[in-house]
Parts: C-alpha cells; structure tokens; sequence
C-alpha cells in the first residue's frame, strides 16, 4: 500500500484539543490583521466610487484633487495598461472602471494623500462625467429580451435564443432518462425557490499595504485567503514578473471565500508606483458591502418524482444565478452539487449565469450550493409530506453511498452520507417533541472539498524542535492542525511544533486557502515533508551506525534499526538526530509539492427546531444539530467550530440576509445595521455531532471540513417553517413580513 | 470642525447661537458621529455638553424625574427609582443599540435625531415626557411629541436644546409599557413600535390611556382612538381589538428594506395590545 | 485648524495625544498611539470590534470622539493581561477554541470583561444579551459563550 493512501492508526497528537499557536496574540490584541500595519513615509489611499448602477464614464478630471497639498498620487483605469481577455481582465475592470461603471460602488478614480482626510477632500474633487444608463439588478428582469445589456461578449452559445445577451455562462450534467423516470414517479412536484444575495461579513474590511520600489520590485501586505493568487493577478495587472512581487498574508479576519479574489490590491500598488512611497488602503463597511464580493442570488426550479414508498426517480433543477456585472461559474458549482447526496437513475441539472448591474460575486463557502440544495430539499421535504413518508428514512432510503455515480459525474468512494444520517436518526433531538408554532426541519448538505497546488517546509531545529512552513492563510485554526500533523507523524510532542504562513517568496506555489483544502492539501503535504525529514533522520542515523539506509526504520519519534539483523543499536530520539545533524550532513529538512487529488467529498446532515410568531412572524430557532463527517477531525474543538460557524450563517441567509436594492439600483442596506447577520441572542446553542468516515483519500483520512456547514440550515430552515406555519415558502429569506404574509395567504 | 466642551448652559447657548448653521450638540454621539462619517452632515463646531453641571444627573421633580440631556440609556437602566416610576420609558431607552450603545446614546438625543423609529420616542409620548428646552429667549417647557416634525428634523429654533427631559408623576395603579417590533433580537431598528401608558381604577378598569406608535408615520402618533379602545375597559380581547383596528387605522407607514406598509399596519396593533396587557400587568402590581 | 491636546489615562498609564477635532477614539488609538488591538470593523457602532471601556462603561471606540476623552480613563485590550498572566477570560478563550479569525475577539472579551463586573453570575441568555452588539461570523458564538460562563463560575471562585 502506497503511503499516500489513507491507514488506520492510533493517533497519539491528533484528535486532541490542543491550544492553538496563534491564540495568544489573538486574545492580547497583537495579531496583525490587514489594516494593522504601519509603514515609514505611509499614505493613505481612498476611492472615488460610482453612485450610479449603469452609466458612461464621459470624463474624469483629476486635476483639482492632484492640486491639493498633500495628495502624492492620482490614479484611474487610464493608468493600467488594458489586458487580455481573461480572468485578470475581468479582476482589474471589477477592482477600477474602464468605460462604464458597472455597478453602484464601482470605483472610478483613487487618490494617495499624507493623510486621510486630505485623501478624503482629494476624493471629492475629482469631476467624472457620467452619461446614465437604464440598469438591472434582477435575475428575471436581466434575462428578458429588451433588457438593458450589462457587458457584450460573454454570451455562451448554448444559451437558449429566448435569453438577453446578459445570459453568460451554460453547464448541464446528469445521466439516464429523466423524462422516463418522471412517467415512473407515484408523485411529481415542481416548484420554484428564490435565494437573495447574501455577504460573508467578515468582520475585518479589506485592508492592504503596497510599497513600489522605482526598481520594479514591491511588496505587498493584504489581508487574503491566498497570498500566491493575489500575486498573480497583480502582477498581471502591473505588468511585473511575479519574482518582484512578494506577497505576505496578514492575520485573516475572516474571509469565507470573499477573500479569494482582490478589490483594492492593484489599486495600492498603482498608488504606490506613482508616489514613489507606500500606500495603504484599508475599505469602510459600506464599500465592503458595495464593492467587495458578495455571493450570488437564485432562481431555481425543481422537479422531483418520487414512487409513493419513496423512492425518487428522477430529478431535475434549472438553475439562474447571477452575480453581478462578470461572469462566474458558480452556477456550475451549484448545478453539480444540487442532487449530490442522492444515488439517482436519472437527473438532470442546468446552470445559467446572468449579468446584472450588481459587484462582481466572490466565492461564499461552498458556492453555489446552498441555494441548489436549499431548493432540492425542499422539494423532497415536501414530497415526504404529501406522501406520508419520514423525511430522514427517504433520504436514507436514497442516499447516495460508495459506487454510486453522482449527479455531476464522479463515482463516489467511501462517503459519511449514510452514518451521519443514521446518527441524525439515533440522536434524540430526531424525536423531541415540539409545541405550537414549532417545527422542525431536516436538510442534508454536500461539499465537493479539493486539494490542489501545495507546498511545505519542514525544518529539523538543532534543539529537536521542528519549523513548519506553509503558505496557505490560516482562517480558523489551521495552524495549529498542520503542527498536530507534523508532530503526529515525527512522533514528537505538539509543543515542539511551530507552523508558519509565510510569503509567496519564501516557499514554493499554493493554491488559495478554499475549497476546505488546506487541512486535507496542506495537512497531507506535511504529513509527507515529514516523512522526507524521516527518511533523512534514519539515513544519519544509517551513517553513525555504518548499517544500510533501508535498515533504520521510524518509530515514535525514534530512529531504530530495522530488526535483528540489521545489528543492536540505541534507537536515537529526533533530539539526538537534530543535535549531531552538523556533524552529519548538515541541516535537517524535508519538503512536498504535490498538486494534491483525493479530497474526499463532505456530507452533513441539519436538523432545526425554531418556533414562529403567528401574530408577527418572527422567527426564533430553539435548537439546532449539525452532524457531519469529518473523515479524521485533526482538532475536534475547531471542527465543531467550522460546524457551528456555517451553521450560524446558513441560519442568517434563510432567515434575515440579503441584499436590496432600490428601483434606482442602488445597495439600500450597506451597513451590519441592516445586513442582519444573526447576533449572539438570536442563536441557539448548536450542537455538533462529528463522524469519522476516513477520507481514503488522506494519510490520516482527513476530510475538508469548512463548507459543507453552510449548505444544509437554508432547508433546515425553510422545512422546519413549513411545519411551523403549515404552509411552504418558496424564497429566502423568510424575514418577518414574508413569514407573515405567508401565514395570512394559508389562513385564507 | 471645532469641538469644544461648554461648562455652562448660558455658553452652550451662545454657541449655539452664533454659530446658526454650523453647529452641533454632541451628547452620546451615537448618531451624530454616525452622521458624521458618512457626510449626511458636516458641522462647523460641535458643542459637547457632557460638562455643563447638571446635565448627567436624574433628578426627583414633584413625584416625577428630570433626566438631564447627557444621561445614557445605560445610566438611566440603572436607576432604580426611574425603571419603579416609568418602567416602558427606560426599556424603551435600553432598546437603543447595543450594550456599547447604551454607554453613550441618550433619551434627548434620540429625540432631536427625529427618527420616526426611534425607541425612546413613543413610550415618552405615552408618558406624557415633557423637555426643557434651552435658547437665546431662556427655557421653556415643550411636549416631548412636539419635537420632531418629520424625519431627520425638529423643531428646536436656532440656538436652541433641549436640557432635560421631565418624566411627571404618576398616579396609583398606572404604569406604562413599550415593546418594538425587530427581525433580531437585537441591533435593529424598529419596524414599528407601540408605547402604552394607563390608569387603571380600583376595580381594574382603564380609565385613562394614552398610545403613541412609532415608525408607522413620519412622526411618532399619539392615537387617541386607541387610548379610547382601552378607556372604559378591563382591556378584554374585544377591547383589544379595537385597539388594534385603531392603531392599524391611524398608521400611514411607507414600504422599506425594514418593512412592508402591510406588514407595519398589521404588526403596530399587535404589539400595542401586548404593551397594553403588560402595562396593565404592572398597574396591578402583577409584573414590574 | 491647530490640533486639540488631550491627557488621558490609557490601560492605567498616563497618556497624551494631539488630535483634530474629527478623530474618533478609534482613529487615535490605532493611527496615533499604535494600540492596534481595537479593530474597525464598521465604523458606525453595529459590529463591537473597537470595544473598550470609558471610565469603566463599554463603549464602542468609533463613536467616541478623540477630544472628548480628556481627563478620562481608558481600558483596551493591550490592558487585560497582567503583564505575562493572561486574564481568565483569556485564557477560557484560549481553552474553549471560542475564537477562529479572531478579528473579533479582543472586542468580545473586553465586552465580556465589562459584563462579569457588572454581573459576576449571568445567565447563557444575559451573556448573549450583552455581547449582542459584538458580531461574530466564524463560531456561531457557541464556543464564546461558553468560554464566558466558565471564566464567570472560575471568577466567582476566586472571591
């Protein structure tokens, strides 16, 4: 058997609730998030943006601003030099406006100025003339014919003729006749699901600091989920090899996938390049709401047919996202993961992506398929009811497991799906009973989890300690995962341990922190880079004794001869190893790079008891249960936490989030006053239930943890309220006057 | 801008005075600051009257309580003698923000901002809440539902602000109650609102009301069709659902990302017949 | 416009700052002082991350302006330790994993320490109550609030 293939071990660190080593600074304030750093000679950098949702960009005239005291820099799209078509194209038009601002929010024009409220005034005096355009902000309304084009070009061939040129994006996947498995069903229901536009709302505003030499190196300081992609892109962006450009990741004040791309970055190192100092620019709320990436909102339809025992025959979901002014693929993402966990003889499933007038969408844990799933699930919580089935006995009855071939492709391999219903089934939360105006929901939720580029350093200290170094950022304990691994494999204490995230110059390439990568990628490459120490270790160790290399072999923390033969030898501690290493050859190291396969899909399964006002339709969740397969969960105390987290803002989009927009196709609500994320009295205590279905996948049999969360509260959520108010609702969120307007149509 | 910090009323006043367009009594801040921040206003001088004697102190005042202009809500929630005397009015204050809220924001701020939702409002509206105010021509004394005239705007004359604010006396077996309606449990603001006082006699019957609603109107409403819905009654459901056709009939609300002008209409009665079912609680010595 | 002096006292030391008339305290602490450790997370009072206490009453650091804290005393996060000693709500963040990100946290446990002098035995709901103005996306405030009522009952304890 292959080392990178999962074994069953005793686990000595991991499994453990170790403190993380990050901890202390966190709760002493000394952390360095984004905006925390201060350089010598710093400007401040602010942006001119948009009020307008569509409009020409006539003129922009920055010679007053440029003639304030204090101001260093101007900059405009003018100032970079226009790219190809492609990924980083679409990046810098979203970071800056070229010829049309696209969205309320779009930034036009920046300034750097010595201080901030010179930047502010600067700002302010920069004229743009604007030439007005009609806007659209809805799905429904951007697909029409006659609708007001956002951007021309993007409109993929297979889009149906009876769609606007704000259509962009197409896929479908599926297999067997669908049309035959409908003729099959006892029961067909069809139904149409709306999800809103919802924002991660990290706590912490995009912040970034950029110093530009007259060399053409520079640095930049962001706060991101990955520092090597931000390097990337603005390198493109620059014009700059990438080798000038280092990128460090500050502490990461939240990021749940909003953090994946770039606003400000380019527009920093612009500023700088042209004042010849650093520039820092860190975004208010309001533009982080306007400006940053929040993720998309659905028009879904699905069609179910199920036999009267239960068994679905066919499924079907059309899908229409849209996600602002650029193209996307997370309707992709969500036409394959929306019939994920069942084991179907035939599905079918369209994604289209649509234009609109709104900021480009950034990733939102485990995009695209809240919405998918949250419609999926309702359709099947609604057949069970029609049919008199128990909705968690129908989704064990067609739970997708090992062999089954999934609704986007793939053939699962082992897969939680099935236990963490069965441990749903068994918890007691399953069968309490509920009072009036209660209810109670039950959603599964699925995450593909991904690997990717990946690379680490691990250093054997003379003193026997050991230096990790890793380059993803850490956004909720990852650091102190990746040292439990590394000492789970040297046999070493935890403590010994420390794990760094480092710069893009200092360690080879890595894909961004997402995907709920970066414990399986990042975990497995040091599990790995370990065993290169290892195999270093019992090669010194071959040396001093004079025996060959194949007859030291590694055992908790110790190097010893193989058997018998291979002579009687003191097995030699990592420490004694270390400490003779310069005597022996030098430095001690190991590394891997692997461009990592196997992640091993996530299953979750939700449960959630809330009680609704009938006079007000306010909604109060009573008690809520997670259960979800982890494969191996490294650090069970930050496991919960991912669980608790993507629960709480799962509740938050099904209940109160959105975005909204006025008639004039401005953001109305750009402050946490009225993007209502759920606060501390609003939750529950929520209970988390962890599975340990190795992921075959992992040395360890690790599983991405991070998205799947988020995906199954939406129909947890919105099936508890049909029991609730006994009668269904078809969009998110069910905010009050929805709710009510809801219980008042059912009484007639 | 300028900031100063007045130890007097009289100097309050004058800079007030002389600075007409340009200046800004800074109390809490809660909003002001807000509103600086995001140039919805951009003052000359802002007047700080945090200083000024007298103005962070609660007062006993002929059987009632004068709440100085700089006292926070959080202050306020703590006095024992002002939560036993209007207990709807101080839960009203502590509805204002958060926790670190409650630590600056103030009754008299809350009502010079003139938001039709704001918490205070239709519980002092309900108490009868009289203000003090201040000016070039010396005090005078003005019903706290008089202050704001439409959103964002009141009624204060140049130079002129309000010092205290007088909650009366109160009766035997009256007490008064406020509840808001919110989408959280908290950091919202209210969708609509109802704030209840009343006067019960010996045998448990109203026999006087006032109900004052809030974020249904430009202006906080006194409604007095709903206090006459209470009066003569022992605020049975029959009576209670007058109240709330009552409230639902004076309501002229608007449509918004806080709520629907259907929702609001309907809610407001709702919660005016709770409030009114707790004040009465409290008149009865049921409840405090 | 000269600037407006102010004397303060900040985490027990005596501290001096000049500021314009427009600073919030936010603004000084962070940009002037260098006492990073309050965050800006709206700059309007809704999020709690700039949570410090004014001569013992919790506020939010962005709605107080720099010039009204003359004479005043000022706790922040950069306070809390005893030098090396962590306070017990440190250290039961540390224990409970109450924090992931941790943008929020020095907030939440400056709000938390105000709470447990004003009330050393609160309730699950009291605690959630209180930080209800400190937002929190990672936890789910699950792991907080417990990290609270632990450090409160050891609190009471060492009475």
């Amino acid at each position: 058997m292959s080392l990178d293939e999962f074994q069953k071990r005793d686990f000595k660190v991991v499994g453990q609730r170790v403190e993380r080593p990050d901890g202390i600074d966190k709760v002493t304030g000394r952390a360095m998030y984004g905006a925390d750093a201060y350089a010598t000679g710093m400007l401040v950098g602010k942006m001119l943006r948009s009020p307008h949702a569509h409009a020409i960009i006539k003129s922009i005239d920055t010679s007053a601003a440029e003639a304030l005291a204090g101001v260093k820099a101007v900059v405009t799209a003018a100032d970079f030099a226009p790219l190809e078509a492609g990924d980083a194209h679409n990046v810098l038009d979203a970071c800056i406006a070229r010829k049309k601002a696209l969205y309320d929010g779009h930034a036009v024009a920046a300034v750097a100025a010595t201080s901030e409220k010179i930047a502010k005034a600067a700002v302010k005096l920069i004229e743009v003339e604007y030439e007005i355009l009609p806007h659209v902000t809805e799905i429904e309304d951007a697909l029409k014919l006659d609708a007001p084009i956002v951007q021309e070009g993007f409109r993929n061939k297979k889009i149906p003729a009876d769609m606007s040129d704000n259509a962009s994006n197409y896929y479908q996947f599926g297999h067997g006749d669908v049309d035959a498995g409908f003729e099959r069903a006892d029961l067909v229901i069809e139904r149409k699901f709306r999800t809103a536009a919802t924002h991660q709302g990290y706590i912490e505003p995009h912040a970034c600091l950029a110093s530009m030499g007259p060399d053409g190196k520079g640095d930049l300081w962001c706060c991101t989920q990955g520092q090597y992609y931000v390097r990337a892109l603005c390198a493109q962006i620059m014009a700059m090899p990438e080798s000038q450009l280092r990128v460090t990741a500050s502490e990461i004040g939240g990021g749940f996938g909003g953090k994946t791309t770039i606003f400000i970055e380019p527009i920093a190192l612009k500023l700088s390049q042209k004042s010849g100092r650093p520039v820092k620019i860190v975004m208010s709320r309001e533009e982080v709401f306007k400006a940053s990436g929040p993720t998309v909102s659905s028009v879904t339809d699905v069609k179910i047919g199920m036999t009267k025992d239960g068994r679905i025959t066919a499924g079907d979901a059309y899908l229409r996202y849209q996600g602002g002014a650029f193209p996307n693929i997370t309707c992709y993402l969500g036409a394959q993961s929306a019939f994920a966990a069942y084991d179907l003889e035939a599905v079918r499933t369209v994604g289209i992506n649509v234009l609109t007038n709104r900021p480009k969408q950034a990733a939102y844990r485990a995009p695209g398929a809240p919405m998918a799933i949250y419609a999926v699930e309702s359709v099947v919580d609604e057949m069970c009811q029609e049919l008199g089935l128990d909705p968690l006995e129908v989704r064990l009855l067609n739970a997708a497991k090992k062999g089954t071939k999934s609704s986007y492709g793939p053939t699962f391999d082992d897969i939680g799906l099935v236990a963490t219903l069965e441990a749903a089934k068994a918890h007691p939360h399953y069968c309490a009973p509920l009072g009036p105006n209660q209810g109670r929901g039950l959603s599964c939720g699925f995450w593909f989890n991904f690997g990717g580029n990946t690379s680490v350093s691990l250093n054997i200290n003379f003193d026997g300690t050991v230096g990790v170094t890793e380059g993803n950022p850490d956004i909720g304990g990852s650091r102190a995962s990746i040292s439990m691994m590394a000492a789970e494999e040297l046999g070493i204490p935890y403590d010994k341990v420390r794990t760094i995230v480092t710069d893009t110059n200092s360690l080879g390439h890595n894909d961004v922190t997402d995907g709920s990568r970066v414990t399986f990628a990042v975990g497995l490459a040091t599990i790995k880079a370990a065993r290169a120490a290892i195999r270093e270790m019992c090669n010194r160790c071959a040396k001093l004794w004079d025996i060959d290399e194949d007859a030291v072999v590694w055992k908790d923390g110790f190097a010893k001869p193989a058997g018998p033969n291979a002579g009687d030898y003191e097995p030699m501690s990592l420490a004694e190893i270390a400490a003779k290493s310069p005597n022996t050859g030098g430095p001690i190291a190991g590394h891997f790079e692997v461009n990592a396969d196997g992640a091993g899909v996530s299953f979750g399964v939700h449960l959630c008891d809330i009680e609704v006002d009938p006079e007000t339709g306010f909604t109060k969740v009573l008690r809520y249960t997670v259960f979800q397969d982890a494969g191996k969960a490294v650090h069970p105390d930050y496991v919960e936490g991912q669980m608790q987290g993507g629960a709480a803002q799962g509740i938050g989009w099904a209940l109160n989030e959105e975005y909204i927009y006025g008639a004039d196709g401005r953001l109305q609500n750009a402050g946490f006053l009225d993007y209502r994320v759920p606060v501390a009295s609003d939750l529950p205590k929520i209970d988390t239930v962890i599975l340990e279905i190795p992921n075959p996948g992992h040395p360890y049999g690790v599983r991405g943890v991070g998205e799947t969360p988020i995906v199954p509260p939406l129909a947890a959520v919105s099936n508890a309220m049909a029991q609730a108010i006994g009668t269904r609702m078809f969009e998110l969120p069910m905010s009050p006057p929805k709710v009510l307007k809801a219980i008042k149509a059912a009484r007639g | 801008m300028r900031y100063t910090a007045p130890s007097t009323t009289a100097e309050a006043v004058n800079l007030l005075a002389s600075n007409p367009d340009g200046a800004r009594i800074l109390a809490g801040g809660t909003d002001l600051l807000v509103q600086l921040r995001a140039g919805i206003i951009a003052p000359e001088l802002l007047i700080d009257i945090k200083h000024i004697n007298g103005l962070r102190d609660i007062v006993a005042e002929d059987g009632g309580l004068r709440i100085g202009a700089a006292v926070s809500g959080a202050e306020l929630g703590e006095h024992e003698a002002a939560r036993a005397l209007w207990p709807g009015v101080v839960e009203a204050a502590e509805l204002i923000g958060s926790t670190q809220v409650q630590g600056r924001c103030t009754i008299v701020g809350n009502l010079c901002n003139a938001s039709p939702a704001a918490d205070s409002v239709p519980a002092m509206v309900a108490a009868g809440a009289i203000a003090r105010v201040i000016g070039p021509n010396g005090s005078r004394d003005c019903a706290v539902g008089e202050i704001p005239v439409a959103p964002g705007r009141n009624s204060l004359a140049p130079g002129e602000f309000i010092t205290s604010i007088l909650l009366p006396a109160r009766v035997e077996h009256a007490s008064d109650a406020y509840l808001r309606f919110i989408p959280r449990t908290e950091m919202d603001i209210a969708v609509c609102s109802a704030g209840v006082s009343l006067k019960l006699d010996k045998s448990g019957i109203c026999v006087a009301a006032r109900v004052a609603l809030g974020a249904v109107a430009p202006t906080v409403l006194l409604v007095e069709e709903a206090a006459d819905a209470l009066i003569g009654t022992t605020l049975d459901e029959a009576a209670l659902a007058d109240l709330a056709n009552a409230c639902a009939q004076a309501s002229a609300p608007i449509d918004d990302k806080r709520g629907t002008v259907e929702f609001r209409t309907e809610v407001v009665g709702v919660l005016a017949k709770r409030a009114a079912l707790i004040a009465k609680a409290r008149a009865l010595g049921e409840t405090s | 416009m000269s600037k407006i002096h102010v004397t303060t006292t900040i985490n027990n030391d005596p501290a001096e700052f000049l500021c314009e008339a427009e600073d919030t305290l936010l603004d000084v602490l962070r940009d002037t002082l260098r006492l990073s450790g309050a965050k800006e997370g709206c700059g309007s009072g809704d999020c709690g991350a700039c949570s410090v206490t004014l001569d013992g009453r919790l506020v939010c650091a962005c709605l107080v302006l720099a010039a009204e804290v003359e004479g005043a005393k000022i706790d922040t996060i950069e306070g809390m330790s005893d030098g090396e000693n962590l306070h017990i709500l440190q250290k039961k963040f540390l224990e409970h994993a109450a924090l992931q990100c941790g943008i929020c946290t020095p907030g939440i446990l400056v709000a938390s320490k105000a709470l447990l002098k004003k009330n050393p035995d609160p309730t699950e709901s009291e605690v959630r109550l209180w930080l209800a103005g400190n937002l929190c996306r990672c936890t789910g405030y699950d792991k907080i609030i417990n990290a609270v009522m632990d450090a409160a009952a050891e609190m009471r304890g060492l009475e």
